[in-house]
Protein backbone atom coordinates (compact mmCIF):
# COMPACT_ATOMS: atom_id res chain seq x y z
CA UNK A 1 0.00 0.00 0.00
CA UNK A 2 2.86 2.36 1.20
CA UNK A 3 5.00 1.56 -2.43
CA UNK A 4 1.50 2.30 -4.37
CA UNK A 5 1.27 5.87 -2.86
CA UNK A 6 4.37 7.07 -4.06
CA UNK A 7 4.09 6.81 -8.00
CA UNK A 8 0.39 7.89 -7.46
CA UNK A 9 1.49 11.10 -5.24
CA UNK A 10 3.90 12.20 -8.30
CA UNK A 11 1.56 11.54 -10.81
CA UNK A 12 -1.15 13.99 -9.32
CA UNK A 13 1.91 16.29 -8.86
CA UNK A 14 2.55 16.51 -12.48
CA UNK A 15 -1.18 16.44 -13.07
CA UNK A 16 -1.84 19.47 -11.01
CA UNK A 17 1.25 21.36 -12.24
CA UNK A 18 0.14 20.55 -15.81
CA UNK A 19 -2.71 21.91 -14.96
CA UNK A 20 -1.17 24.87 -13.58
CA UNK A 21 0.77 25.88 -16.74
CA UNK A 22 -1.71 25.09 -19.40
CA UNK A 23 -4.42 27.60 -17.70
CA UNK A 24 -0.93 30.20 -17.77
CA UNK A 25 -0.59 29.45 -21.61
CA UNK A 26 -3.87 30.72 -22.15
CA UNK A 27 -3.45 33.87 -20.43
CA UNK A 28 -2.62 36.95 -22.47
CA UNK A 29 0.76 37.87 -22.06
CA UNK A 30 -0.01 41.86 -22.96
CA UNK A 31 -0.06 44.17 -19.80
CA UNK A 32 -2.99 45.70 -19.06
CA UNK A 33 -2.26 48.46 -16.17
CA UNK A 34 -5.32 48.92 -14.10
CA UNK A 35 -6.48 52.25 -14.05
CA UNK A 36 -7.28 53.55 -10.80
CA UNK A 37 -9.87 56.36 -10.81
CA UNK A 38 -11.42 58.74 -8.22
CA UNK A 39 -7.37 59.93 -7.10
CA UNK A 40 -6.41 62.77 -6.09
CA UNK A 41 -4.28 64.63 -8.59
CA UNK A 42 -0.57 64.49 -7.69
CA UNK A 43 1.10 67.82 -6.46
CA UNK A 44 4.17 68.59 -8.81
CA UNK A 45 5.85 71.99 -9.55
CA UNK A 46 6.60 72.77 -13.18
CA UNK A 47 7.51 75.33 -16.14
CA UNK A 48 5.12 77.33 -18.11
CA UNK A 49 5.90 76.68 -21.29
CA UNK A 50 7.79 78.80 -23.52
CA UNK A 51 8.44 80.77 -20.35
CA UNK A 52 10.64 80.88 -17.25
CA UNK A 53 7.68 80.90 -15.16
CA UNK A 54 6.98 78.35 -12.04
CA UNK A 55 3.33 76.95 -11.06
CA UNK A 56 2.18 74.06 -9.29
CA UNK A 57 -0.66 71.94 -9.51
CA UNK A 58 -2.91 73.80 -6.63
CA UNK A 59 -2.54 76.80 -8.62
CA UNK A 60 -3.48 74.97 -12.12
CA UNK A 61 -6.50 72.96 -10.58
CA UNK A 62 -8.06 75.88 -8.57
CA UNK A 63 -11.26 76.26 -10.13
CA UNK A 64 -14.33 73.65 -9.77
CA UNK A 65 -14.79 73.41 -13.51
CA UNK A 66 -13.26 69.99 -15.47
CA UNK A 67 -10.03 69.68 -16.87
CA UNK A 68 -8.02 68.02 -19.53
CA UNK A 69 -4.60 67.53 -18.88
CA UNK A 70 -3.55 65.96 -22.05
CA UNK A 71 0.11 64.38 -22.12
CA UNK A 72 1.38 65.38 -25.69
CA UNK A 73 4.62 65.66 -28.04
CA UNK A 74 5.38 67.33 -31.31
CA UNK A 75 7.69 64.09 -32.20
CA UNK A 76 4.25 61.74 -31.01
CA UNK A 77 2.34 60.67 -33.82
CA UNK A 78 -0.73 59.89 -32.66
CA UNK A 79 -0.96 63.31 -31.18
CA UNK A 80 -1.44 64.02 -34.17
CA UNK A 81 -4.37 61.65 -34.76
CA UNK A 82 -5.91 62.68 -31.53
CA UNK A 83 -5.71 66.36 -32.45
CA UNK A 84 -8.89 66.74 -33.74
CA UNK A 85 -10.92 65.32 -30.87
CA UNK A 86 -8.83 67.71 -28.29
CA UNK A 87 -9.84 70.51 -30.53
CA UNK A 88 -13.58 69.57 -30.13
CA UNK A 89 -13.40 69.25 -26.52
CA UNK A 90 -11.74 72.49 -26.44
CA UNK A 91 -14.97 74.17 -27.41
CA UNK A 92 -16.45 73.45 -23.89
CA UNK A 93 -16.94 76.53 -21.88
CA UNK A 94 -17.02 74.26 -18.25
CA UNK A 95 -13.63 72.55 -19.40
CA UNK A 96 -10.30 74.25 -18.94
CA UNK A 97 -7.59 72.14 -21.46
CA UNK A 98 -3.87 71.52 -20.03
CA UNK A 99 -1.44 70.42 -22.16
CA UNK A 100 1.62 68.46 -21.03
CA UNK A 101 4.40 68.72 -22.90
CA UNK A 102 6.05 66.05 -22.72
CA UNK A 103 9.97 65.69 -23.01
CA UNK A 104 9.76 68.31 -26.53
CA UNK A 105 11.82 70.68 -27.98
CA UNK A 106 10.20 73.92 -27.68
CA UNK A 107 10.34 74.67 -31.54
CA UNK A 108 8.59 71.64 -32.75
CA UNK A 109 6.50 71.95 -30.28
CA UNK A 110 5.41 75.61 -31.44
CA UNK A 111 5.56 74.12 -34.85
CA UNK A 112 3.26 71.68 -33.95
CA UNK A 113 0.55 73.98 -32.55
CA UNK A 114 1.18 76.42 -35.29
CA UNK A 115 0.38 73.60 -37.88
CA UNK A 116 -2.43 71.83 -36.22
CA UNK A 117 -3.87 75.09 -34.14
CA UNK A 118 -3.63 75.26 -30.14
CA UNK A 119 -6.46 73.77 -28.38
CA UNK A 120 -5.02 74.13 -24.94
CA UNK A 121 -5.58 77.19 -22.15
CA UNK A 122 -2.13 76.48 -20.00
CA UNK A 123 0.77 74.45 -21.51
CA UNK A 124 3.48 73.06 -19.08
CA UNK A 125 7.13 72.22 -20.38
CA UNK A 126 7.86 68.28 -18.76
CA UNK A 127 11.15 68.38 -20.06
CA UNK A 128 12.45 65.55 -18.40
CA UNK A 129 9.45 63.51 -18.39
CA UNK A 130 9.20 63.25 -14.71
CA UNK A 131 5.90 65.02 -13.85
CA UNK A 132 4.29 62.02 -16.50
CA UNK A 133 5.29 59.68 -13.66
CA UNK A 134 3.76 61.32 -11.14
CA UNK A 135 1.11 61.21 -13.17
CA UNK A 136 1.68 57.56 -13.53
CA UNK A 137 1.35 57.79 -17.43
CA UNK A 138 2.69 55.18 -19.67
CA UNK A 139 3.76 57.57 -22.18
CA UNK A 140 2.87 59.88 -24.87
CA UNK A 141 -0.17 60.25 -25.58
CA UNK A 142 -2.21 60.35 -22.12
CA UNK A 143 -5.66 62.06 -21.28
CA UNK A 144 -6.44 62.45 -18.05
CA UNK A 145 -10.19 64.78 -16.95
CA UNK A 146 -10.05 66.07 -13.69
CA UNK A 147 -13.17 67.26 -11.67
CA UNK A 148 -12.51 68.49 -7.72
CA UNK A 149 -8.47 67.66 -8.33
CA UNK A 150 -9.82 64.48 -8.85
CA UNK A 151 -9.05 62.13 -11.84
CA UNK A 152 -12.34 60.95 -12.79
CA UNK A 153 -11.36 59.37 -16.11
CA UNK A 154 -8.23 58.58 -17.62
CA UNK A 155 -7.41 57.40 -21.34
CA UNK A 156 -4.25 55.81 -22.22
CA UNK A 157 -2.86 56.50 -25.65
CA UNK A 158 -4.13 58.45 -28.46
CA UNK A 159 -8.08 60.05 -27.50
CA UNK A 160 -10.66 58.68 -30.17
CA UNK A 161 -14.37 58.93 -31.00
CA UNK A 162 -15.63 56.43 -28.75
CA UNK A 163 -13.54 58.18 -25.61
CA UNK A 164 -14.31 61.73 -26.45
CA UNK A 165 -17.97 60.80 -26.60
CA UNK A 166 -17.63 59.73 -23.45
CA UNK A 167 -15.48 62.64 -22.01
CA UNK A 168 -18.40 64.92 -23.20
CA UNK A 169 -21.08 63.16 -21.93
CA UNK A 170 -19.41 63.16 -18.58
CA UNK A 171 -19.07 66.93 -19.01
CA UNK A 172 -22.72 67.59 -19.21
CA UNK B 1 47.91 75.11 7.56
CA UNK B 2 48.49 75.18 3.97
CA UNK B 3 48.37 71.13 4.05
CA UNK B 4 45.69 71.17 5.97
CA UNK B 5 43.63 73.41 3.67
CA UNK B 6 44.55 70.63 0.95
CA UNK B 7 43.50 67.96 2.95
CA UNK B 8 40.35 69.70 3.54
CA UNK B 9 39.80 70.72 -0.21
CA UNK B 10 41.24 66.85 -1.09
CA UNK B 11 38.69 64.69 1.34
CA UNK B 12 35.74 67.00 0.33
CA UNK B 13 36.30 66.19 -3.35
CA UNK B 14 37.15 62.18 -2.62
CA UNK B 15 33.89 62.12 -0.50
CA UNK B 16 31.68 64.13 -3.06
CA UNK B 17 32.58 61.64 -5.65
CA UNK B 18 32.16 58.64 -2.94
CA UNK B 19 28.71 59.54 -2.47
CA UNK B 20 27.75 60.07 -5.92
CA UNK B 21 29.42 56.60 -6.93
CA UNK B 22 27.21 55.44 -3.93
CA UNK B 23 23.87 57.01 -5.33
CA UNK B 24 25.13 55.52 -9.02
CA UNK B 25 25.00 52.05 -7.27
CA UNK B 26 21.73 52.49 -5.78
CA UNK B 27 20.49 54.34 -8.62
CA UNK B 28 21.41 51.01 -11.09
CA UNK B 29 20.22 48.87 -8.36
CA UNK B 30 16.71 50.44 -7.86
CA UNK B 31 16.46 50.40 -11.62
CA UNK B 32 17.13 47.13 -11.93
CA UNK B 33 14.31 45.82 -10.17
CA UNK B 34 12.03 47.93 -11.92
CA UNK B 35 9.93 46.58 -14.51
CA UNK B 36 9.87 48.74 -17.78
CA UNK B 37 5.70 48.40 -18.07
CA UNK B 38 5.70 49.46 -21.98
CA UNK B 39 8.90 46.85 -22.96
CA UNK B 40 8.53 43.04 -22.91
CA UNK B 41 11.07 41.55 -20.60
CA UNK B 42 12.95 44.34 -20.13
CA UNK B 43 13.96 46.37 -16.66
CA UNK B 44 14.34 50.04 -16.49
CA UNK B 45 17.90 49.49 -15.87
CA UNK B 46 18.21 47.77 -19.16
CA UNK B 47 15.51 50.01 -21.30
CA UNK B 48 15.91 52.97 -23.68
CA UNK B 49 12.46 53.56 -24.22
CA UNK B 50 11.26 57.48 -23.14
CA UNK B 51 9.19 55.76 -20.21
CA UNK B 52 12.28 54.13 -18.55
CA UNK B 53 14.74 56.96 -19.46
CA UNK B 54 12.16 59.44 -17.41
CA UNK B 55 12.16 56.86 -15.05
CA UNK B 56 15.97 56.47 -14.14
CA UNK B 57 15.31 60.31 -13.97
CA UNK B 58 13.73 59.98 -11.19
CA UNK B 59 15.08 57.85 -9.12
CA UNK B 60 17.94 59.93 -9.57
CA UNK B 61 16.20 62.74 -8.50
CA UNK B 62 14.64 61.38 -5.31
CA UNK B 63 17.71 60.20 -4.32
CA UNK B 64 19.21 63.16 -4.61
CA UNK B 65 16.63 64.56 -2.39
CA UNK B 66 17.73 61.89 0.42
CA UNK B 67 14.95 59.23 -0.46
CA UNK B 68 15.95 55.75 0.31
CA UNK B 69 15.23 52.83 -1.74
CA UNK B 70 12.01 51.65 0.03
CA UNK B 71 10.40 55.73 -0.27
CA UNK B 72 11.23 55.56 -4.01
CA UNK B 73 9.26 51.47 -4.09
CA UNK B 74 6.68 52.92 -2.45
CA UNK B 75 6.09 56.04 -4.50
CA UNK B 76 6.47 53.73 -7.57
CA UNK B 77 4.11 51.29 -6.66
CA UNK B 78 1.19 53.88 -5.21
CA UNK B 79 1.29 55.44 -9.11
CA UNK B 80 2.06 52.13 -10.64
CA UNK B 81 0.88 49.26 -9.04
CA UNK B 82 2.89 46.13 -7.73
CA UNK B 83 3.88 45.13 -11.06
CA UNK B 84 6.36 47.45 -11.30
CA UNK B 85 8.69 46.16 -8.94
CA UNK B 86 10.10 43.03 -10.22
CA UNK B 87 10.72 41.48 -6.67
CA UNK B 88 7.32 40.62 -5.30
CA UNK B 89 5.78 41.75 -1.60
CA UNK B 90 4.99 38.98 0.76
CA UNK B 91 0.92 39.56 0.77
CA UNK B 92 -1.64 37.32 0.10
CA UNK B 93 -1.62 37.52 -3.31
CA UNK B 94 2.08 36.05 -3.23
CA UNK B 95 2.31 33.65 -0.30
CA UNK B 96 1.62 30.76 -2.62
CA UNK B 97 5.02 32.12 -4.66
CA UNK B 98 6.68 32.42 -1.73
CA UNK B 99 5.84 29.40 0.61
CA UNK B 100 6.34 27.12 -2.50
CA UNK B 101 9.90 26.60 -2.38
CA UNK B 102 10.01 26.17 0.82
CA UNK B 103 7.55 23.52 1.44
CA UNK B 104 9.05 21.45 -1.42
CA UNK B 105 12.45 21.91 0.40
CA UNK B 106 11.06 20.58 3.58
CA UNK B 107 9.09 17.76 1.80
CA UNK B 108 11.95 16.82 -0.30
CA UNK B 109 14.26 16.89 2.97
CA UNK B 110 11.74 14.47 4.61
CA UNK B 111 11.94 11.60 1.53
CA UNK B 112 15.73 12.03 1.35
CA UNK B 113 15.69 11.66 5.42
CA UNK B 114 13.85 8.89 5.33
CA UNK B 115 15.40 7.06 2.46
CA UNK B 116 18.70 7.76 3.62
CA UNK B 117 19.25 8.25 7.33
CA UNK B 118 16.19 5.91 8.48
CA UNK B 119 17.04 2.97 6.44
CA UNK B 120 20.21 3.14 6.89
CA UNK B 121 19.92 2.62 11.06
Amino acid sequence: MRIKFFPFFLILLFFIIFFIFYKGLQNSNIYTPNIKLEVDVPYFEIKIFDTDKMINSDKIFETDKFYIVNIWASWCIPCKEEHPFLMSLSEYKNLEMVGLNYKDNSAGAKNFLKEFDNPYKTILADTDGTVAIEWGAYGVPETFLIYKKKIIKRIIGPLNKDSTLEIKRLLK
Amino acid sequence: MKFLRYFIILFLILNSSLLNAQNIDLKNKITKNLRCLICQGQSVYDSDSEFANSLKTLVEKKLQEGNSEKDIYDFLKEKYGEWILYDPEFNENTYFLWILPILLFIFGGAILFKLFIIKKN
